[in-house]
């Protein structure tokens, strides 16, 4: 069933499609949620709440109005904006400081990458342990390179899906995809020359 | 189900943005960044919106009961031997699907802990949707019968508007999905005896009132003898025997009645507290 059978059963019985909704959307929610936040935990719980408020979303709009949404940018967008909300709150509590390390503007010769989990060569394969590190860094980019970096990548959009999930341009989104992923590539490249170093 | 795919006739992903190596390898090591999710995360979303039942395990005066539970609230207390049992009464009584993967928010269980121990101010969110209107009026008005305290089915009927229900309130507590927590062993029959009971029947029915301290054997042999009423010589009010206005009135004040007319006739008031009724047995 793709998307937009999916949104003509919803119109018509919200309870009996909505569970077809869960199953079919759950995994890249919380991939967004999971590159978004860092912590297992805090993915999950996103993951329910965006489907709660999804839920409870769909039982107030009036059947035209689901068969015309588009569910990917729109879960997308609610998955969004609950993980921001709880980063920001967990910051608030617990600035995470690796977090904070590459400068808005993207000064490269400055930037000082953060540290990559501590991983011991023979305890992780290498897929995994630089799997891990590609998370670290990009959990480190600032939000307005992060976000479409992770719905582009990650969640495979279009830059239309994008556009509309984030409610910014087209345009400036390419243009923030192509600055996260040299801003990405230079502290990648950063990381291993200090490694080379010691 | 298969990948979504309305949206995405304009799908732009193919055309590269780069064609830079080191951009290149980005990509591809974003892409790896891909996780599915837990096994059992979409059951506990749909388990927390609600369209799905969860279920587990807890101990009461009676032994061991299941509680299944939504994010709603709970929807059926069983005293089923065994899973299987469980599943079955799930599926005739509630008709959700249930799975047992999702943790119950610990707000909750400690919420029904107290109630199962006794405590009417823990409150319990129940899930009684899909249910009559005249079944959920009957177990609204069980919740307010105090521990320790029984009501006859023919009180529940005047209670709540249609006195003549008396037989269609006995169907409603037999029907009740949530027993201990809607507490439909404190209602009995007119005539004083104890009735059935849906959580494994009548001895269980007398456990769970003798754990609350109601002195069954006395309420047998009150009504054995006829008795509906006990009244206070010295007040002239007269109450259903379990009220604890009754349980406070001495053995030589204590007057025992048949009726509402006989203790009316004898100039006592009802009690504004147990508002005992007459109700044909």
């Amino acid at each position: 069933m793709d998307d937009m059978e999916l949104t003509a059963l919803l119109a018509v019985d919200l309870d009996a499609a909505f569970e077809t909704l869960v199953r079919g959307h759950t995994d890249r929610c919380h991939a967004i949620a999971l590159r978004l936040l860092g912590r297992p935990a805090d993915a999950e719980e996103v993951t329910q709440d965006t489907f709660l408020r999804a839920y409870r979303a769909l039982a107030d709009y009036p059947p035209e109005r689901i068969r015309e949404l588009r569910l990917r940018p729109w879960l997308a967008a609610i998955a969004v904006n609950l993980a921001r909300n709880r980063r920001r709150r967990l910051s608030d509590r617990a600035p995470a400081l690796s977090l904070a390390a590459v400068p808005a503007d993207g000064d490269l010769a400055t930037y000082d990458p953060p540290a990559g989990p501590a991983t011991s060569p023979e305890a992780v394969s290498i897929g995994h342990a630089e799997r891990d590190r590609w998370a670290a860094l990009l959990a480190a980019l600032p939000e307005h390179y992060r976000l479409p970096l992770v719905l582009r990548y990650v969640d495979d959009q279009s830059y239309a899906e994008m556009s509309e999930a984030l409610g910014r341009p087209e345009g400036t989104l390419k243009s923030q995809v192509h600055r996260g992923l040299g801003l990405l590539r230079a502290a990648w490249d950063a990381a291993e020359r200090e490694e080379a170093i010691a | 189900m298969t990948r979504p795919t309305n949206d995405r006739a304009q799908a732009d992903h193919s055309r590269p943005l780069t064609t830079d190596p080191g951009l290149v390898r980005v990509e591809a090591a974003l892409r790896e960044l891909r996780e599915p999710a837990p096994a059992a995360l979409a059951d506990r979303s749909l388990v927390a919106i609600g369209l799905v039942d969860s279920w587990e395990m807890f101990s009461t005066a009676l032994g061991p009961v299941g509680v299944a539970w939504n994010g709603r609230g709970v929807t059926m207390v069983d005293a089923s031997e065994d899973a299987t049992a469980f599943e079955a009464r799930h599926r005739q009584l509630v008709g959700r699907p249930l799975v047992s993967g999702a943790r119950m928010p610990d707000r909750l269980r400690q919420a029904i802990e107290r109630r199962l121990s006794g405590d009417r101010r823990a409150s319990v969110p129940l899930d009684l949707r899909g249910r009559a209107e005249f079944e959920r009026d009957v177990w609204l008005k069980t919740l307010e019968i105090p521990k320790g305290e029984v009501r006859p089915y023919g009180w529940i009927a005047a209670e709540i508007g249609r006195p003549k229900a008396v037989r269609a309130v006995g169907t409603a507590l037999g029907r009740n999905p949530v027993p201990l927590l809607v507490p439909c062993h404190r209602v009995v029959r007119t005539d004083g005896t104890i009735g059935q009971y849906s959580l494994g029947g009548p001895d269980n029915k007398r456990r769970a009132l003798e754990a609350e301290g109601v002195d069954v054997v006395r309420l047998e042999r009150l009504s054995a003898g006829g008795i509906r009423f006990l009244g206070s010589a010295t007040t002239h009010v007269y109450c259903l025997p379990t009220c604890h206005r009754a349980q406070r009135i001495s053995d030589r004040h204590r007057v025992g009645f048949h009726s509402t007319a006989e203790a009316a006739g004898a100039g006592f008031r009802a009690c504004r507290v147990c508002r005992p009724v007459s109700v044909a047995a």
